[in-house]
């Protein structure tokens, strides 16, 4: 019952992860793409947190945190590049 | 006692990955950059939430880890949120033809 | 549990060769800067699928972190010079 609601659950993030993607391949502007890079990086600590379970490592979470450390300051970075000039 | 709580950490991790599904049907749909960082960025956090909430239920001896992550997000994600939607109003991006109020262009527009 | 990793193994590689496309064929340098970063991003989880939580920790921090920082960095410092002359 749990693993089946496991894999449900892997399966629904792998379908946000591909309409996130279109949006990333399709986006007419820069700021699009930004958005679309900041859900797929959600999305990817989503699934790291759900492979972490299935292989039943609490070391991957160690990885979850770095990035959602660095998805922030990636994206205050670009907005700051965004802002100056373009 | 057990298998309760295994059932109810599974039921919220598919509710959270449902709302990311969510967010990311709203990145396709939503016709202009404001309203997609707005389906973007609030839907995903609350999904991420509740993902790391299941987990912690499923797992109860990682909830330090998972606690730490959800602080995180909850601080980090509004915030670039935020940064992403002023860089995008100070360059222009075009509005949604259905946008009427534009708080931030009055304010600043009394500002100056 | 091999059952949820190779889908998602094969989406992942599916996703890379999407957005290193968008990186070579991408009409501005900001946009390609970005679609090389997500394909370092989507390799750091590559990794960490294939059992190797450190090489990914660096490949996030590094690859996906420093890189991309530093591109842009350099970038809005190369614009506001050329700006000036």
């Amino acid at each position: 019952m749990v693993d089946w609601l496991i894999y449900l659950a892997a399966s629904l993030a792998g379908v946000a992860f591909l309409l996130a993607l279109a949006r990333f391949i399709k986006g007419p502007k820069a700021t699009d793409r930004v958005v679309a890079f900041d859900v797929l990086t959600i999305i990817s600590i989503t699934g790291i947190v759900l492979v972490a379970l299935a292989e039943g490592r609490a070391i991957y979470l160690d990885v979850a945190l770095v990035y959602a450390l660095l998805s922030f300051l990636g994206v205050i970075v670009i907005a700051r590049y965004l802002e100056r000039g373009f | 006692m057990g298998a309760i709580l295994d059932i109810i950490g599974g039921l919220l991790m598919v509710a959270g990955t449902a709302f990311l599904l969510l967010g990311g049907l709203g990145l396709i749909r939503m016709p202009d950059v404001y309203n997609r960082i707005q389906a973007g960025t609030k839907a995903t956090t609350l999904g991420t939430l509740l993902t790391l909430a299941g987990v912690a239920c499923l797992r109860p001896e990682w909830l330090l880890k998972l606690l730490l992550i959800g602080f995180f997000m909850l601080f980090t994600n509004p915030l670039s949120s935020q940064v992403l939607a002023r860089a995008a109003h100070r360059i222009g991006e075009d509005k949604a033809p259905a946008t009427r109020i534009d708080r931030l262009a009055e304010d600043l527009g009394d500002k100056s | 549990m091999s059952t949820i990793m190779l889908p998602m193994a094969l989406l992942l590689a599916a996703a890379m060769i999407g957005a290193a496309l968008v990186a070579i064929r991408g009409d501005s340098v900001p946009i390609a800067m970005l679609a090389a970063g997500l394909v370092s991003l989507l390799a750091s989880v590559l990794f960490l699928l294939l059992a190797a939580p450190d090489v990914a920790m660096t490949e996030a921090a590094i690859g996906s972190g420093l890189t991309t920082f530093l591109f842009f960095f350099v970038l809005g410092r190369v614009r506001g010079d050329s700006k000036h002359d």
